[in-house]
């Protein structure tokens, strides 16, 4: 069935094709109308779930713990100030295990209060053991979603995932979204069945005081869960391609097999990016776009696979590391290094500023007539 | 217990002993004992959500456990929260005749965790919510919380500093959420506290129980006589007990003639400093939180 639906609305009933049994979720701009949706969904019955409506993000997240550890698929949405409020409880999350979803509507951090589009919040998340991806349009965002689950869940991986899509671009831009049938979803996604949960039966303490003797083998278990994740993935995205006609994987080259010149990028800058690769194409410009889908686990390998033909590689970052260069552009940096790849880093379309076609067919031509030097912030104001 | 002596002893309490010996809990430990009531009350259909306070080490590190119920150890500020999405959850998988008790210090409760707790108060989350209230942040070594009495020592307000606030009223806070039932117990009255947990139990909705639970190593008493403390509290009236179920006030231990307040400070090393006029001052205000609870009771009682 399709709809045209808000990347909002799509996240809403991505959660309800999943068949989530909590909902605990706080409003927060510009992820309010997944808020709004939900709560009237479930308490109309049309999803048998229990909806929470707490007095916090913190508390969004606390009470998906407590539940996701009884044996219930949870799920919350937030943005920005508020996933920055979850942070001990993404830790809290991972560490425990919890395959929980999240769809984080990428919103700049205040202050100035901002309610526009950037990264700076998910990506100050990069440690807390979760399994980030971007989301380039609405039907990605219902797509993962339900594969979100599967690869959480996936007794090789048991990490939950952050679903990232940028404000406005994506929550409150409408586009055609396949919603599929109930029948196949549930086909491809059974219900929640925890690997260990809390049980009366067999009582157990999870997350007790642990020892130096323990902490640093359940933490290297984490990493090995994230290393095996990136197979699940590929996995999974093939799966669902073969059910859904719609294939995904780590990463998504577009026309980079001949391309002397590859820009990297991630979220709806990969749609515009797209498009500008197509009209410099016809101009005989040799260019082609890598669309990152995962930050965690980074896709080294697929990435390297992409970019070792390029001549020039661009990284588009909607996010800096302050001090430093964009979080993605030292992530390309790191499993670029064994080559003499020359590589360019570009600040974006903070705080919601839009970038547009011509804005990257500067960035090319940028990287045609110059050696790689500081980070560029494209279209900057100077005084 | 043998055949034999159960005929001759009638049990106020449950027999069934749910936490093991094994625990990490200092000697004398009130909340160790508060546990062990507790659980006795509720039977092992319990899930139990602990945040950072002294129960999170008392439990025993991993791979142990003492408690012999399952326990999730959740972040400090989130008892309220986490026990609430196990109501949730409970309800939503459908699984029938399982309690979620929120297990928590006073730290956790009347400071870090407040927020979590009251808005799982408003929304009426389907758990009971226990503070065993031993006065300071114990389990970090004795720092003051909004829960420290008048005229206390700990770590952050020393003797020259005692704490000059007074603690922070935590019962009339939650009734003023409009809670099903809240009550105060101690652990110098088992059967009471028993008793509560259980009318807890068959009650829907947000249910609080503040508990007096001593602690020998941050107040400073020998670890034999925390029981006689804990009783103390009450009989000197600073420690009332009492319940609030749907508005309706009830004093469960009228106290017709109380001890001075004199006798329990001096038992206490953290109350060791206080001048003649700081305990002249205690005893008044004692006074006058007893005379507002009897009117309390007088105005909404049964």
């Amino acid at each position: 069935m399709k709809k045209v639906l808000t990347g909002n609305f799509t996240a809403a009933y991505g959660a309800v094709a999943a068949k989530v049994n909590v909902i605990s979720a706080y409003p927060i701009t510009p992820q309010t109308t997944i808020v709004e949706i939900l709560s009237e969904i479930v308490a109309d019955g049309k999803l048998d779930a229990e909806f929470i409506k707490v007095e916090s993000e913190h508390s969004a997240l606390a009470s998906c713990i407590g539940a996701q550890a009884l044996g219930a698929r949870t799920f919350t949405a937030t943005s920005a100030q508020g996933l920055a409020l979850m942070h001990e409880l993404l830790h809290w999350t991972a560490r425990g295990r919890l395959p929980i979803v999240i769809a984080n509507v990428n919103r700049a951090m205040a202050p100035g209060w901002s309610i526009w589009a950037d990264v700076t919040d998910s990506v100050s998340q990069r440690d807390t053991g979760w399994m980030q991806m971007y989301c380039e349009n609405n039907q990605e965002v219902f797509d993962s979603i339900i594969m979100s689950y599967k690869i959480g869940e996936h007794r090789d991986v048991l990490l939950p995932t952050l679903i990232n899509l940028d404000a406005f671009f994506l929550s409150h831009t409408s586009q055609v979204v396949d919603l599929y049938t109930e029948k196949v979803i549930d086909q491809f996604l059974p219900c929640y069945q925890p690997a260990v949960h809390l049980d009366v039966k067999d009582p157990r303490s999870f997350g007790a005081l642990t020892s130096p003797e323990y902490y640093y083998e359940f933490s290297y278990k984490i990493q090995q869960a994230m290393i095996r994740a990136k197979s699940v993935i590929r996995d999974v995205g093939k799966k669902f391609g073969e059910l859904f006609d719609r294939q995904y994987d780590l990463v998504e080259p577009y026309r980079c097999d001949d391309a002397e010149i590859i820009l990297v990028n991630y979220g709806t800058i990969a749609g515009t990016a797209k498009e500008a690769v197509d009209v410099m194409r016809d101009q005989g410009i040799s260019v082609g776009s890598l669309k990152i889908r995962y930050f965690r686990p980074f896709p080294s390998e697929d990435i390297e696979a992409v970019l070792k033909t390029a001549n020039k590689v661009g990284v588009i970052d909607r996010a800096v590391s302050y001090g430093h260069a964009g979080p993605f552009f030292t992530e390309i940096q790191a499993c670029m290094s064994g080559t003499s790849l020359p590589l360019y880093g570009f600040v974006a379309g903070l705080g919601g500023r839009d970038v547009s076609l011509h804005d990257i067919e500067n960035i090319v031509k940028h990287m045609q007539s110059r050696k790689p030097e500081e980070l560029i912030w494209i279209g900057i104001k100077d005084d | 217990m043998t055949e034999s002596n159960k005929r001759k002893i009638r049990l106020t309490i449950p027999e069934q002993e749910i936490l093991s010996p094994g625990h990490l809990a200092c000697q004398g430990c009130g909340a160790a004992l508060a546990m062990r009531y507790a659980l006795k009350a509720l039977g092992p259909d319990t899930i139990t959500a602990i945040p950072a306070c002294c129960w999170s080490v008392i439990d025993g590190p991993f791979p142990y456990s003492a408690a012999g119920v399952p326990i999730y150890h959740c972040a400090f500020e989130t008892a309220a929260s986490t026990a609430g999405g196990i109501s949730y959850a409970i309800k939503a998988l459908k699984k029938k005749g399982i309690t979620a008790l929120a297990w928590a210090g006073d730290g956790g409760t009347f400071d870090i965790g407040f927020q979590a707790l009251s808005g799982a108060a408003e929304r009426g989350d389907n758990i009971i919510y226990v503070v065993y209230d031993n006065e300071a942040y114990m389990n970090t070594g004795i720092q003051r919380s909004s829960a420290t009495p008048y005229g206390a020592w700990t770590t952050t307000t020393p003797v020259k500093h005692f704490k000059k606030a007074p603690k922070k009223n935590i019962m009339e806070i939650m009734v003023a959420h409009h809670i099903p039932y809240g009550a105060t117990a101690n652990i110098a009255y088992p059967e009471d506290f028993i008793k509560k947990l259980q009318k807890a139990k068959n009650i829907e909705g947000c249910k609080f129980i503040h508990l007096y639970a001593p602690c020998p190593t941050g107040w400073k008493h020998p670890p034999g006589i925390t029981v006689k403390i804990a009783r103390l509290a009450t009989e000197t009236r600073i420690f009332p007990i009492y319940e609030v179920e749907r508005g309706v006030y009830t004093i469960n231990k009228k106290v017709p003639k109380p001890k001075s307040v004199d006798m329990y400070l001096k038992m206490q090393g953290r109350f060791r400093h206080l001048s003649s006029e700081a305990i002249q001052y205690i005893q008044q205000q004692v006074d006058a939180n007893w005379e507002r609870l009897i009117k309390l009771e007088q105005a909404f009682g049964s």
